[in-house]
């Protein structure tokens, strides 16, 4: 027999050993990319073959370019701990699960810098 | 301390995967990772094609040919459809979280209609995307 609550037994239990946090920021992160993945999308169709000055022009526009930089904010930030809940169900090993979810974290942060520093480049350029 | 490890306890399997009859709600959860990890990997072209963008007309030109080439545009196909689904599915997850749809034949029914929608509305776009051919100017 044991004097330890149901509670404090479960806790710390799961692959990932806490996370509601996590949970609902990848709810947070879900529902707004439903509004800009569309726009995303939208965009993709009207300019994704266009030539450079127009999909240039296209891009600096300030709605357009305010629209991306939310895109790519919000979709790396739900890739992000996405792509940490598959590493946590499939990787035993705690060295190679650490390492794996560090790079994971690393890629989405380098991957948001990257696209704002490029529509920043291309919106200021005109 | 004897060197005989006390006999491991037959403890009750969880029955493997090929052992269910696959109801199409397994197939549309497994997509749903599945199109996870394929749309982390296409913003990897989304970014080639925005930093190509950003550094100028001859780095444009590159992702262009390459994007455009016949292997290029499956790749972006699948992308695009991956999109889709994940988007369409995730919306249906958001439901869930919300209690709603959980009955076993509105799941069935909804998995379909998401394989359907993500079809339609991929080869939609694609359509729409070749009749502006280029881009709208
Ligand atoms: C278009 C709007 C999107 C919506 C509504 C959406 C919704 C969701 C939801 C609700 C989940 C949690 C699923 C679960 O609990 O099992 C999820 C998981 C995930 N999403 Fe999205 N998502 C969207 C776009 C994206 C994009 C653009 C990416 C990649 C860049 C992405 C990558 C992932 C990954 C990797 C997971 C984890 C999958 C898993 O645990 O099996 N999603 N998504």
């Amino acid at each position: 027999m044991s004097l330890r609550t149901p509670l404090s037994k479960a806790r710390g239990l799961g692959s990932a050993k806490d996370g509601v946090g996590h949970f609902i920021g990848q709810r947070a992160t879900a529902i707004a990319n439903i509004p800009l993945v569309t726009c995303f999308l939208v965009s993709v169709v009207l300019y994704g073959a266009a030539d450079y000055e127009t999909a240039r022009a296209y891009l600096a526009h300030p709605v357009v370019t305010i629209l991306m930089g939310l895109f790519f904010v919000s979709i790396f930030n739900h890739m992000r701990l996405g792509l940490q809940v598959i590493i946590e169900d499939y990787v035993a090993n705690d060295g190679s699960r650490l390492a794996l979810v560090l790079l994971v974290n690393f890629a989405a942060f380098a991957a948001v810098f990257s696209s704002l520093f490029c529509l920043a480049r291309i919106s200021f350029a005109g | 301390m004897s060197d005989s490890k006390p006999a491991a306890r037959e403890r009750p399997l969880s029955p493997h995967l090929q052992i269910y009859r696959w109801p199409v709600t397994m197939a549309t959860s497994i997509t749903h990772r599945i199109t996870g990890v394929g749309n982390a990997l296409g913003t990897v072209l989304v970014l080639w094609w925005l930093v190509a963008l950003a550094t100028g007309p001859d780095a444009y030109a590159l992702v262009q040919a390459v994007m455009g080439s016949i292997p290029g545009r499956l790749i972006l196909f699948g992308f695009t459809l991956s999109l889709v689904y994940h988007m369409l599915n995730g919306i249906r997850h958001l439901f869930w979280d919300a209690g709603i749809g959980f009955r076993v034949s509105t799941a069935s029914v909804v998995s379909v209609i998401i394989y359907t929608l993500a079809l339609a509305i991929t080869l939609g776009m694609w359509a729409a995307a070749y009749a502006l051919g280029g881009g709208v100017r």
